[in-house]
């Protein structure tokens, strides 16, 4: 549990970092909340000559809806989320997902764009930003744009180039008649997720599915978004029988491994219990039955 | 006894008095293992094996001492030099320290770094290069003790398979045609799987050899210094360490639960190492290394076999257990008792046929087991028993309370001799059942869960009235490598009537500093605010076995009893003395000696104690102090009834404990807030390997349950709200009726969780099966239904 060397820089700067990471190119990492990139480098998983720490970075922690769009920035602590009242009453599937989140220890720490920017299809927030069809804001040389949906590419390996610090997220804001709801299943405190499903959509005039996105967590070597199953609850009528169908459909994109949280066929099946339970919260919460 | 004889000033017995230790663990002033530095230190690390058997090809190291600051490589080669290379366990095996040419088990030893700091050390630790062979892996011990097995233990000469031991306890034929001649015959595979004690505080030690006056001083994580200080004498006599040159000093300990009993390699290395260096080696585990390669708990495969009459009497069990120790048998047992008191299997019942074996298989896993808060295989022995009353219970279609209730063994039967040769020295087990029965409302309870069960929803009521086996051991039957099971104490009351106290036992967070205080108090009437507690240093403390298996309250706290009343006799002379009487003239309350019909004549134990030293009677010794060492006649028999009440997730599994009520009897109480506070922990580490925690292996035996990550413990949040109660039968032969209760809630709580979550349903799968069953949770229903 004893890291191997490395040189510690402190950027005061966004600039500074962008500086830092170019100079020292693949032996670089940045340094946000650490609750992963700690635990890696103590087992020596992982090993990187020089740690860009971004923590003393300012204007990269705040949460703000600003014309449809809901901000929040890179190092936004869980805490902050778990303590925000515009998530808790406007972004309920975040409200869900954050309290089960690891532990109070960890979220004090761990950052939103961490959690989303690490590529481990284990954390929470990936699935969550797959199904509100989330945006990541990223600066290297210049700054773009990357839709959630094209931007994990594999096992912690993301759309994200070297040199590039991911600054901030990007939620449109639900229109009415929307909900969303995570559900998790894990172990214990602390543990990752056996399975969980998060789901966000909204209702048109006539009480039918208009939008809706699905995000599976644990359910693959990327974080699992299940477009066929929204696709199919598009213009039907949120009953059981549909909610069911969706779920199945969302279970058969999933493709766990087994581990001490279940086998294989166990975590198949949680992902469509979890989701179907998600769904009925997410119609609920939209105003739907 | 229920109202404490002494004022809040004393403080004896029965005073919830506040843990005199807490203030400096509170502020993390408390000193463990990992606080002390010495002067020249150096640090240790230790290089693992990735497998599980595999030859030792090459190890290279050159890489690794070229790192600035590594000093040296130790591996099996070095230690054979000085015959170091392999060690006794505690039940008289044999393992490995570090390996010539074969490991035996992943993540075992294969060569220690010394180097100046401790990152340098696990630096070297990476740079070091070992080529290995991998070799055939045998995880199974069902396999391995099959015909043919490829006979893991080569070292042992002759040996032609995987036999640690046989061991077995009751008649086998007569138990077998008593099962026959039974109505109903239940039959269950109980499987305890592997767990770990998972401390607070991982082991280490400091090992410092001074070269000047050729002493070994090892600062330790044992829970039993005074052993391993002869252990060390006996088994490295030949490298020139002397009993009398060694000292064990054993610190603030975060925990120990039977893990830290054993004598691990890493112990053995720094200190080899340190004689050979001549420079203090300080070695500390991480979390990884004491999971994975410290001793396990459990891994017992049992089938038990309970035969009852039609009415629900029983009248026969036979067990047939399959014990996975690892590469070596490094149980912590006494020497006559190789499966621990594993034949208290007959439980509360009044049994009158018994049988219990068991084979104990070599695999290539890490050596074992520890007594994990079990008191020697209770935990085990009472999972079969209540298991298979619930077993019976469901094939007589008999609530299992009122079969419980049928079959106990009544009070006017005590002292009890079981059918499989204990005699149980007290007990009332009925009235500790009703008592659980009626705080958790148990009938209302039972209507609830049918009414839920013709809804589909799962709910569970489980009870587990257990009885424990502890305070080991009388001399004529119990001792470890030898010495016997005796415990000791040494009180010294000083001029000014405050006193020192020091034992042969060792508080890991027990709360020793605090009870042995009140126990002095109970019997001077010094205030125990006034009496120092000392344990753990092997220079200054009377030898004894240590603390573990509930022993210390059963032993040591009778030898602190005896030695106080030894003193007491000695004041009441000096008492006499100062009040010109007779001794026979003379009355006892708590802190002084009154002249009888004459109570304003008196002497205080504190007036006592200063003449013992400025005004003594002529011919008699000056100074008050008193040595016992204490022989316990029997074992005391704590008990308890435990009912809890779950709530089970039909669509994920997911078992959440709604209620747990925890009923027990440890006799007479020393600190009934300490008491309590025994229980609540003893109740989460039942929960534990019942709900969450395993280690398994897969078939390259590759450790799964090896770190934090997947290695489940409940924290506060799975850790339901106990509710603790008791009822009071004083143990007869204790001096002040006391019984261990370190481990009643660990034996206890298991199975009242396990028969709360498992039924067998008429197609013969198990509703629910968490950890304590199978790997992997499983749910009895059609897969994709509506949940």
């Amino acid at each position: 549990m004893i890291p191997a060397a490395f040189d510690y820089h402190r950027a005061d700067t966004l600039d500074d970092a962008l500086k830092l990471l170019k100079k020292y190119g693949d032996e670089a990492k940045v340094l946000s909340g650490g609750m992963s990139l700690l635990p890696m480098l103590k087992l020596r998983l992982a090993s990187f000559a020089h740690l860009v720490d971004i923590n003393r970075v300012p204007g990269l922690d705040y949460i703000k809806e600003e014309k449809g769009t809901l901000r929040i920035g890179a190092m936004t602590r869980q805490a902050a989320l778990e303590r925000s009242d515009l998530i808790r009453t406007q972004y309920p599937i975040l409200a869900d997902a954050v309290p089960l989140i690891a532990d109070p220890l960890v979220r004090n720490r761990g950052t939103i764009g961490g959690n989303v920017a690490n590529g481990d299809p284990g954390n929470d927030q990936p699935a969550i930003m797959l199904a509100l069809g989330a945006t990541f804001v990223a600066r290297g040389s210049k700054e773009r744009s990357i839709p959630a949906s094209q931007f994990y590419k594999g096992l912690y390996s993301t759309a994200l180039a070297p040199g590039e610090i991911l600054t901030e997220i990007r939620i449109p804001a639900p229109p009415p008649k929307s909900g969303g709801a995570y559900a998790k299943l894990k172990r214990k405190t602390g543990d990752f997720a056996v399975a969980a499903a998060a789901v966000q959509l909204t209702l048109g005039k006539n009480g039918a599915i208009e939008r809706a996105g699905i995000g599976l967590t644990n359910a693959g070597l990327t974080p699992v978004e299940a477009v066929d199953a929204a696709k199919y609850l598009v213009g039907k009528m949120p009953d059981e029988k549909t909610i069911a169908e969706a779920a199945k459909m969302a279970a058969a994109k999933s493709s766990p491994s087994a581990d001490r949280r279940g086998s294989v066929e166990y975590k198949k099946e949680m992902a469509r219990v979890l989701t179907a339970r998600a769904l009925r919260k997410a119609v609920q919460r939209a105003g739907g039955n | 006894m229920s109202e404490p004889r002494t004022d809040a000033k004393i403080c004896g017995m029965g005073h919830s008095m506040k843990r005199k230790e807490d203030p400096r663990f509170i502020r993390g002033q408390g000193r463990y293992i990992d606080d002390f530095t010495l002067p020249g230190m150096l640090y240790m690390d230790i290089v693992r094996s990735p497998h599980a058997h595999a030859r030792i090809k090459k190890i290279n190291t050159a890489r690794a001492l070229k790192i600035p600051g590594v000093l040296a490589v130790i591996d099996g080669p070095t230690l054979a030099k000085y015959n170091l290379h392999w060690m006794p366990t505690i039940s008289a095996d044999t393992q490995m320290v570090l390996p010539i040419d074969e490991v035996m088990y992943q993540a075992q030893e294969v060569c220690a770094v010394i180097a100046t700091e401790r990152y340098i050390a696990a630096d070297g630790v990476d740079a070091v290069e070992v080529e290995y062979e991998p070799l055939p892996v045998m995880v199974d011990p069902h396999k391995s003790l099959a015909p043919g097995a490829p006979v893991l233990r080569k070292d042992k000469e002759g040996k032609k398979d995987n036999l640690a031991f046989h061991w077995q306890a009751g008649d086998k034929a007569d138990a077998e045609r008593a099962l026959a001649a039974s109505d109903v015959v239940i039959s269950e595979n109980v499987y305890l799987p592997r767990i770990h004690v998972a401390s607070m505080e991982t082991c280490g030690c400091i090992a410092d050899f001074d070269t000047a006056q050729g002493k070994l001083t090892v600062y330790m994580t044992t829970q039993a210094p005074h052993a391993v200080r002869t252990v060390f004498a006996l088994v490295a006599g030949h490298v020139g360490l002397s009993e009398e040159k060694i000292r064990i000093v054993s610190p603030d300990i975060g925990g120990g639960f039977g893990g830290k009993v054993p004598v691990y390699p890493g112990y053995v290395i720094a200190v080899a190492a340190s004689v050979v260096i001549g420079k203090p080696i300080k070695w500390i585990e991480d979390r990884m290394e004491n999971l994975q390669a410290d001793s396990f708990a459990r891994d017992y495969h049992m089938k038990v076999e309970l035969g009852a009459k039609r009415d629900g009497t029983m009248t026969s069990l036979k067990i047939k257990t399959v014990a996975d120790h690892g590469y070596a048998n490094a149980s912590a047992n006494p020497s006559k008792f190789p499966t621990g008191l594993f034949s208290i299997c007959t439980g509360s019942y009044d049994l009158k046929h018994a049988f219990c074996e068991v084979d104990a298989a070599y695999t290539h896993k890490p050596p074992g087991g520890v007594a994990y808060r079990c008191s020697f295989r209770v935990t085990e022995a009472v999972h079969a028993i209540e298991r298979a009353t619930d077993a019976l219970a469901q094939k007589l279609n008999m609530d299992p309370a009122e079969l419980r209730m049928k079959n106990f063994i009544k009070p006017e039967q005590f002292p009890y001799k079981s059918v499989l040769g204990w005699e149980y020295d007290s007990g009332n087990y009925g009235v500790a059942l009703k008592k659980a029965m009626d705080i958790i409302g148990y009938d209302a309870l039972r209507r609830e869960q049918a009414e839920k069960r013709k809804k589909g929803d799962l709910m569970g009521i489980g009870i587990s009235s257990f009885t424990e086996i502890v305070g080991a051991g009388p001399s004529r039957d119990f001792d470890i490598l030898g010495i016997k099971m005796f415990d000791s104490a040494e009180i010294r009351v000083h001029p000014t009537g405050k006193a020192i106290a020091r034992f042969g036992t060792k508080s890991q967070g027990q709360g020793h500093e605090t009870t042995y205080a009140q126990i002095v108090a109970e019997e001077l009437g010094i205030p125990a605010a006034h009496v120092q507690v000392e344990e753990g240093d092997t220079d200054t403390a009377p030898y004894g076995l240590g603390t573990y298996a509930s022993r210390s309250t059963p032993t040591s706290g009778a030898a602190c009893a005896l030695a106080a009343r030894k003193i007491r006799d000695k004041a009441k002379k000096i008492a006499a003395h100062l009040l010109e009487v007779s001794e026979q003239d003379l009355d006892w309350e708590p802190g002084k000696f009154f002249v009888k019909g004459a109570p304003q004549m008196a002497k205080t134990i504190q007036e006592c104690a200063f003449a013992a030293y400025t005004n003594h009677p002529q011919g008699m010794e000056a100074g008050l102090e008193a040595v016992h060492y204490y022989d316990p006649p029997n074992l005391t028999f704590p008990f308890g009834s435990y009912i809890c009440v779950v709530d089970i997730d039909r669509g994920t599994g997911d078992v959440k404990v709604r209620r747990f009520v925890a009923v027990d009897d440890c006799g007479n109480i020393i600190n009934p807030m300490i008491v309590e506070g025994q229980i609540h922990g003893g109740l989460t580490q039942g929960i534990g390997p019942a709900l969450y925690e395993e280690i398994s292996y897969d078939d390259e035996g590759n450790i799964s349950g090896g770190s934090f990550l997947d290695y489940y413990v409940p924290t506060a949040l799975e850790t339901p709200h106990w509710e603790t109660d008791k009822t009071t039968t004083p143990s007869p032969h204790h001096p002040f009726g006391a019984k261990g209760v370190g481990e009643s809630a660990t034996v206890g709580a298991p199975p009242a969780i396990a028969n709360a979550v498992v039924r067998k349903s008429a197609s013969g799968r198990i509703r629910v099966a968490t950890a304590m069953t199978t790997t992997m949770r499983t749910i009895e229903r059609p897969a994709g239904e509506p949940v």
